[in-house]
């Protein structure tokens, strides 16, 4: 049970998406590939935190659950990715993510 | 026995799938007798399914033989299954029976055909499919029966397809069918939406419940499809036209078969006619009454002489439509089965006439053939006789009985059927003795005997001698007068090359055997529904069962139908002498023309012709432009917005991850909005 004193969720989930929006922006606005990857971890990272948050508050242990499947989702995602960047740098200098247009429609 | 139902069509069906295999190799004569044989098999199968039918008791008498469920589709499933009941199998025997006798004739008349088996291959197929026609236990069956020997006439009356005519011809027939069975085909669809069943049993234990008004709709389309087949008003145009194919191909389809289907299948369906509207009986009568008349009236002017018969057989027809309007079921089958036997012999006829003339049809170069066609001529006589209404031949009692039941339905349709009678005695009377009696003509030259007919032949006397006489490229040598070949001018009817002389002779026997078997039947076919007393009603006892529900049952009184039988000799009598009168006593010369207006048939077929190449093309100029533009417009149209759509779209796939991740973000933030909202809102 939570202390009376405690922080309440409302502080947590207004952190966690504080922290989302920014890893948005970042996705959207960064064009070098490995900050955009690191926006990426921050928005995983910010839905750990709600998951957390309401495990903590519901005293249901399937939410911290959960974190570990997105964190062993997310690294297994970061391996994939990162090949696929590493395999264009050899091909190409990649300075930014906006170079590698090949699949427009 | 009856189990061997199935037999029945099998055997033609087996023929005609060994002559397409074999039927080259085979040859002539071999394929001609293997597919008379096929046919014959299947007329032994029927009369034993008939004998194991008799041996029934009469309340049992519908046998169903279901061979496999054809298509299963939900609710909806019809089984290949054949119904054996005392009209099927009256139709049978009599249809394999008189098509053995016209395979047995075929093989005589097509001798020396270059596609002498490939035409015995059509003549099975036709068979089949009439069969199915008759013996299906649903609409369906009966229905592929009936397009088939739609298609099957179109292959034999454009048998001998180079020529134009032929093969405008087989292709009018197959139109004009298209037409009726267009009724057919939403008569069929209207009796499963109201029953649930396409199958007789069904339909004729459900007709009984069904509203007035749906089975008034499903009787009216059931007739546009029979005047279809059964070449009447409207639809009779392709009949006379079909003359065009071989002979026997008349007899077959235009005598004995494919144009009775219309009336097999109103009397299959007489328990919805029985449902139906009052009216509905009065319309199919005067249907009958009137195409009789018409047809009658124009088979007089007619100079070809299978145009007469031709014209003859929609009159007949008519006829059958007046007693099924009537209520006369029985009547009908018994004229159908009467007709099949003297019109197929009349046919077969006029075939070994046209056969001994070598291919000459025009009765105006005929005459006093009568001593050198014997059989023919005496065969012919018979046919004469027994549908002009002269007693004690078959005929006649059909005919009477017909008129006997149009009397009750209405004095003004017995009226028109007597004067029909009338009319029918005098033209036959006069192919008769124009052909068979009176001075011979078929050696003078076609200038002198007829010339409007060399017109029409295109053997105009450009270059004509001193004596009227046609002066043609050999020229005579002997300076006497022959007969020049008519069909040097591209009209060749049959694959059989110019003749310089013409020997009027006899057919082979394998032609006039079927001849004097048919003019036997002729003769005592009346013998199957004797009126005068309960016991000799034979086809009556025997079909009651199946048309009981619609079958009028006479009330006169036997002083009246005396009375009306006399009168109808009377006026069979009155037309033989009036035609006696004006084509066998006076010379040739001083016979009456023909009025232009029955040789032009009312002239009917050529006003459609006029209307549909005039106002009719533009009409049908309308609905391709609407086609084109509207309905493929629409059609387009839906196919132009999902490009352009598409094309737009398409520059939404930037490749930018960036701009990805921005749609994905958007996207996202609408959803929860809405549902923000939503949750607002509740």
């Amino acid at each position: 049970m939570l202390a009376a004193n405690a922080v309440s969720p409302g502080w947590y989930l207004a952190l966690a998406a504080l922290l989302f929006a920014v890893g948005a922006v970042g996705v959207m606005v960064r064009r070098n590939p490995l900050v955009m990857f690191m926006c990426v971890e921050l928005m995983l990272n910010a839905v750990n935190l709600t998951f957390v948050t309401f495990a903590r508050d519901l005293d249901d242990v399937g939410g911290q659950v959960i974190v570990f499947f997105v964190l062993v989702v997310a690294a297994a995602e970061v391996v994939v990715g990162l090949g696929i960047i590493v395999s264009i740098l050899r091909r190409r200098p990649l300075a930014t993510a906006d170079d590698a247009s090949l699949l427009r429609g | 026995m009856l189990d061997l139902t199935w037999l029945i069509p099998a055997l033609p069906l087996a023929g005609f799938l060994v002559l397409v295999a074999l039927g080259r190799r085979l040859g002539e004569p071999l394929a001609g007798w293997l597919a008379t044989a096929a046919v014959g098999g299947s007329f032994v199968a029927s009369v034993v399914v008939f004998l194991g039918l008799v041996g029934e008791p009469e309340e049992s008498r519908a046998f169903s033989q279901v061979l496999f469920e054809w298509v299963p589709a939900g609710g909806f499933t019809v089984d290949v299954g054949f119904l054996a009941d005392p009209l099927s199998l009256t139709m049978c025997l009599f249809i394999t029976g008189i098509a053995t006798l016209i395979h047995l004739y075929a093989i005589g008349y097509m001798h020396g055909d270059p596609r002498f088996s490939k035409f015995f291959l059509y003549l099975n197929l036709f068979v089949f499919s009439m069969l199915m026609l008759v013996l299906g236990d649903n609409l369906l069956i009966t229905f592929l029966g009936w397009e088939g020997v739609g298609a099957c006439s179109y292959f034999l009356i454009s048998f001998w397809h180079e020529s134009d005519a032929n093969a405008s011809a087989g292709k009018k027939a197959f139109v004009t069918n298209r037409i009726g069975d267009w009724g057919y085909m939403v008569a069929m669809f209207l009796t499963f939406t109201a029953l649930g069943s396409i199958t007789y049993a069904d339909i004729i234990e459900g007709a009984g419940g069904l509203a007035t008004s749906t089975a008034t709709a499903i009787t009216l389309l059931l007739l546009v499809g029979a005047t279809g087949k059964s070449a009447q008003i409207p639809l009779f145009v392709w009949l006379p036209d079909a003359m065009a194919g071989p002979t026997p191909v008349s007899a077959l389809i235009h005598a004995a078969t494919m144009v009775t289907s219309g009336v097999y299948l109103l009397t299959r369906m007489s328990p919805v006619i029985a449902a139906s509207s009052d009216w509905v009986t009065m319309v199919i009568a005067v249907v009958g009454a009137l195409t009789a008349l018409v047809a009658a009236t124009i088979a007089v002017g007619q100079h070809d002489i299978k145009k007469v018969l031709a014209y003859s057989t929609i009159s007949q027809l008519g006829y059958m439509f007046l007693a099924i309007g009537s209520g006369a079921y029985v009547a009908a089958i018994f004229h159908m089965v009467t007709h099949a036997f003297f019109k197929a012999l009349m046919f077969l006829g006029s075939g070994s006439v046209i056969h001994g003339l070598g291919d000459e049809q025009d009765m105006r170069r005929m005459g006093a053939l009568r001593k050198l066609l014997p059989i023919t001529a005496i065969t012919y006589l018979v046919g004469w006789l027994a549908i002009a209404g002269v007693p004690p031949f078959s005929g006649f009692w059909s005919k009477d009985e017909i008129l006997l039941f149009a009397w009750e339905k209405s004095p003004v349709l017995w009226a028109i059927g007597l004067v029909t009678a009338l009319l029918t005695a005098f033209y036959m009377s006069r192919q008769v003795f124009l052909t068979f009696f009176g001075t011979p003509r078929w050696d003078r030259p076609l200038v002198d005997a007829a010339p409007e007919l060399a017109r029409e032949r295109g053997l105009v006397p450009a270059g004509a001698g001193d004596d009227g006489e046609v002066d043609d490229a050999d020229g005579d040598e002997a300076g006497s007068p022959t007969v020049h070949n008519v069909y040097e001018s591209g009209h060749l009817p049959h694959g059989v090359g110019p003749k310089d002389e013409i020997h009027p002779h006899e057919s082979p026997w394998t032609m006039t055997a079927p001849l004097v078997v048919l003019a036997g039947l002729a003769l005592v076919g009346g013998a199957i529904q004797l009126p005068f007393t309960d016991s000799t009603k034979r086809l009556e006892h025997w079909l009651l069962p199946v048309v009981e529900a619609g079958e009028h049952h006479l009330t006169s009184s036997t002083a009246t139908k005396w009375a009306l039988a006399a009168v109808a000799i009377v006026a069979g009598i009155a037309g033989i002498v009036g035609a006696a009168a004006l084509y066998l006593r006076r010379r040739y010369e001083d016979q009456p023309a023909t009025p232009p207006i029955l040789l032009r048939g009312w002239y009917y077929d050529s006003s459609i012709s006029t209307f549909m190449g005039g106002p009719g093309r533009k009409a049908f100029d309308a609905v391709a432009w609407f086609d084109r533009t509207v309905v493929d417009g629409a059609v387009n149209g839906v196919a132009t917005l999902v490009r352009v759509g598409g094309g737009g779209l398409r520059r939404t796939q930037t490749g930018f991850v960036r701009a990805y991740a921005g749609f994905l973000t958007a996207g996202a933030i609408f959803v929860v909005f809405v549902m923000i909202l939503r949750g607002a809102l509740l």
